[in-house]
């Protein structure tokens, strides 16, 4: 069961979101798809057991010593990514257009490295993570990397966490796919709204179980009405709204789950939202919630 | 190895960027566009916002294209050659057929120039648009990614690549992607918006690597800052980075935001962000 | 006939792969001869367009059946041209997938599955 916590715009409270439910399941398996702003370990003290490069693309590179500076390369270029004798990395798609036009053979792709991967295993459970190489983009593969590296260490495990890149592009779309439900946490802004509607079309393509938090919805309630409104009307269930709390800055800045304040309001709301969530997959996925023994 | 794109007339060009998502990079850069009066280039085309704020009367509309190969059936000889040398499969042979997909295409012209026949050619399609307006006096535009499409590049270079020899303001997507790569290539300073969180500082090194590629003056500004001496401000210090300005948390500011509401109209705002604006023209 | 089945390893008494273009790898079966190749999914590898990927690959090995979970809409379109049958099955052993075929059990897989893979990389 793998249940995605997306969100379209970034800082909306999707990470602090991840972290509670991932306490809350008893632990889950996390996977960090947030490869841009790969923050979720920050949580915990957690022990890297595995390491490795990441490959995720091709980059052509230039051998000077043949190279006779013809430029045919520069011209053939559509990414304006060759300005001899260098080739810029960070523009290069490695289509490998300029080595089809070579008249000298000095132009080659070699494999990239775009990231380092980790599992890195906590008190509660693993994470598979990235950190990317400055530049690179999070491609659909290495977000199928991470995924696929999180069973290797843990494979039976009855429920996985994603924390979803932001936006509708590449990499999101590779967070999704195969997820069996997908949380979008949301908040009530003009923007929060813009970007829901956007995220929502994208979701409705996967044909997967939705559903929409509201996070500090008491900053502006008229605001969360509308994102209401609009959630029923496209018969999208709400999972739960977390009101405005000044514990959850107290906690991410002391690098705790909220889960760990008891008192406090939101915890109390995500509470609350986890047993909705529960509900929905075990209703609609068949999933099965073991509560971790205690 | 990066240098900056083949424009070599652009003036100071700055570019707000932010490590993390949801710091307050279109708020800094909506408000400060009107301090400092200069004009907006909205570039996180996957999630444009800056025009909810700004509201300009939008009075140019212009549809982003990409190349997209076409086959000639009648010259094609279905050798696959085209589906072989293309990277990102776009085009693959099934029986008597090269099959085109075109969201994988990059337009990047492998497989025409592999074709001995030449059966292939190419035709445009859309992938976004960009708007382009005016409010209160500065130009104002923006690129939108059709959701669904994949590659947020073109729309970035196509929006960039309309950049005149004037002043602007650039709202950079989120993160240290390529998208944001693209982007720098077109400024000539940035800055890096911020909180005082641990995530905040922990993307804040990230983009502070990655302006630091770019040889360009650069600067930090604190949003939703607490008033006293955070994390971030410490950072600053210990690694001599400019800190350019704090914009204090209020609800009021969170609330005004929430209904797309301009900042720079109320006070303590108005005299923040000139404040700010008077920093910048003095530090970058 | 030629039959490939999409694995989640290289054993061969591994289960069949639900999923097409990213699966682990291709058990091919020639059913006249009964041997069999195991040949890791290039699809897996690659960026974007994996479902294309291991289409293509399929195509290329001349296969006549692919027994898999469900493909995705490019995958299918070209599955479809190229006029290879595709049947739909569960995570079973290979091996029983085969013969699940064999006894005609299995359902012709007549429509894209949902557009999981190959919207992009």
């Amino acid at each position: 069961m793998e249940l995605v916590i997306l969100s379209g715009k970034g800082g909306t409270g999707k990470t602090t979101v991840v972290a509670a439910l991932s306490e809350l399941s008893g632990g889950a398996v996390r996977i960090d798809c947030d490869v841009d702003a790969p923050n979720l370990y920050l949580y915990y003290q957690g022990d890297d057991i595995d390491q490795d490069s990441f490959y995720g693309g091709l980059k052509a590179i230039i051998d000077e010593g043949r190279c006779i500076g013809c430029g045919v390369c520069e011209q053939i270029c559509r990414f304006d990514a060759i300005r001899l004798p260098m080739i810029d990395g960070f523009s290069c798609e490695g289509c490998g257009a300029c080595v089809l036009v070579c008249p000298q053979h000095a132009i080659r792709l070699v494999d990239e490295k775009t990231a380092d991967t980790f599992i890195t295993k906590t008190d509660t459970g693993i994470i598979s993570r990235a950190r990317m190489e400055i530049g690179s983009d999070g491609s659909g593969k290495l977000v199928t990397f991470l995924r696929k590296n999180s069973k290797q260490f843990e494979p039976d495990n009855s429920l996985t966490l994603i924390d979803g890149s932001p936006g509708i592009g590449c990499t999101v779309i590779s967070s999704i796919t195969g997820a069996d439900a997908a949380l979008i946490v949301t908040e009530p802004t003009q923007s929060g709204l813009s970007d829901l509607k956007r995220i929502l079309e994208l979701t409705k393509h996967f044909d997967l179980l939705t559903m929409v938090c509201i996070n500090k919805y008491d900053i502006n309630e008229e605001m969360s009405k509308k994102i209401e409104d609009f959630v029923r009307e496209a018969d999208i269930p709400m999972a739960g709204k977390i009101p405005f709390d000044k514990t959850v800055m107290v906690a991410l800045n002391q690098l705790r789950p909220i889960t760990k304040f008891n008192e406090s309001p939101a915890n109390k709301a995500i509470v609350r939202m986890w047993d909705c969530i529960t509900k929905h997959l075990s209703d609609e996925c068949g999933y099965m919630h073991k509560y971790p023994s205690l | 190895m990066v240098y900056p794109a083949r424009q070599e007339e652009f003036k100071l060009n700055i570019a707000v960027l932010s490590g993390k998502g949801g710091t307050g990079k279109t708020t800094v850069s909506t408000n400060l566009a009107l301090a400092m009066n200069r004009n907006y280039v909205d570039c996180d085309v996957e999630e444009p916002n800056g025009f909810l704020f700004l509201k300009p009367e939008v009075t140019a509309r212009q549809v982003v294209t990409v190349g997209v190969p076409d086959i000639d059936k009648a010259k094609c000889t279905l050798c696959g050659a085209c589906a072989k040398v293309c990277r990102f499969h776009a085009l693959a042979k099934a029986g008597s057929d090269i099959v085109i997909f075109e969201k994988l295409c990059h337009d990047c012209s492998a497989c025409k120039l592999v074709c001995k026949e030449d059966a292939l050619s190419y035709r445009r399609r859309n992938i976004g648009i960009i708007e382009q307006g005016i409010s209160r006096g500065i130009e104002c535009s923006a690129g939108i990614l059709n959701v669904g499409e994949p590659m947020a590049v073109p729309v970035i270079k196509e929006l960039l690549s309309k950049l005149q020899n004037k002043d602007y303001l650039i709202d950079c997507p989120p993160g240290t992607s390529c998208n944001v790569v693209n982007t720098l290539k077109y400024a000539n300073a940035a800055l890096l918006v911020t909180e005082p969180s641990q995530f905040g500082l922990h993307d804040l090194k990230l983009a502070i690597e990655l302006v630091k590629l770019y040889h360009i003056p650069f600067g930090v500004i604190i949003n939703k800052d607490d008033g006293d001496e955070n994390f971030i401000k410490e950072y600053c210090k210990e690694n001599q980075i400019k800190l350019l300005g704090v914009i204090p948390y209020s609800q009021e500011a969170a609330k005004a935001y929430s209904i797309g509401c301009i900042l720079y109209d109320k006070q303590p705002y108005t005299q923040i962000f000139d404040h700010i604006s008077m920093v910048i023209k003095e530090a970058l | 006939m030629i039959v490939a089945i999409s694995a989640v390893g290289k054993n061969k008494n591994d289960n069949l792969d639900g999923r097409f273009g990213r699966c682990e790898c291709f058990h091919i079966i020639d059913t006249e001869k009964s041997n069999l190749r195991i040949m890791s999914n290039k699809g897996a590898a690659s960026g974007g367009g994996a479902g294309i990927a291991a289409a293509s690959q399929l195509i290329e090995e001349g296969v006549d059946v692919i027994i898999t979970g469900s493909l995705g809409p490019n995958a299918y379109e070209l599955v479809e041209k190229s006029g290879i049958k595709a049947y739909s099955c569960d995570m079973v052993p290979v091996q029983e997938a085969v013969k699940m075929l064999e006894k005609n059990l299995l359902t012709p897989i007549k429509k894209a599955g949902v557009a999981h893979h190959g919207i992009s990389g």
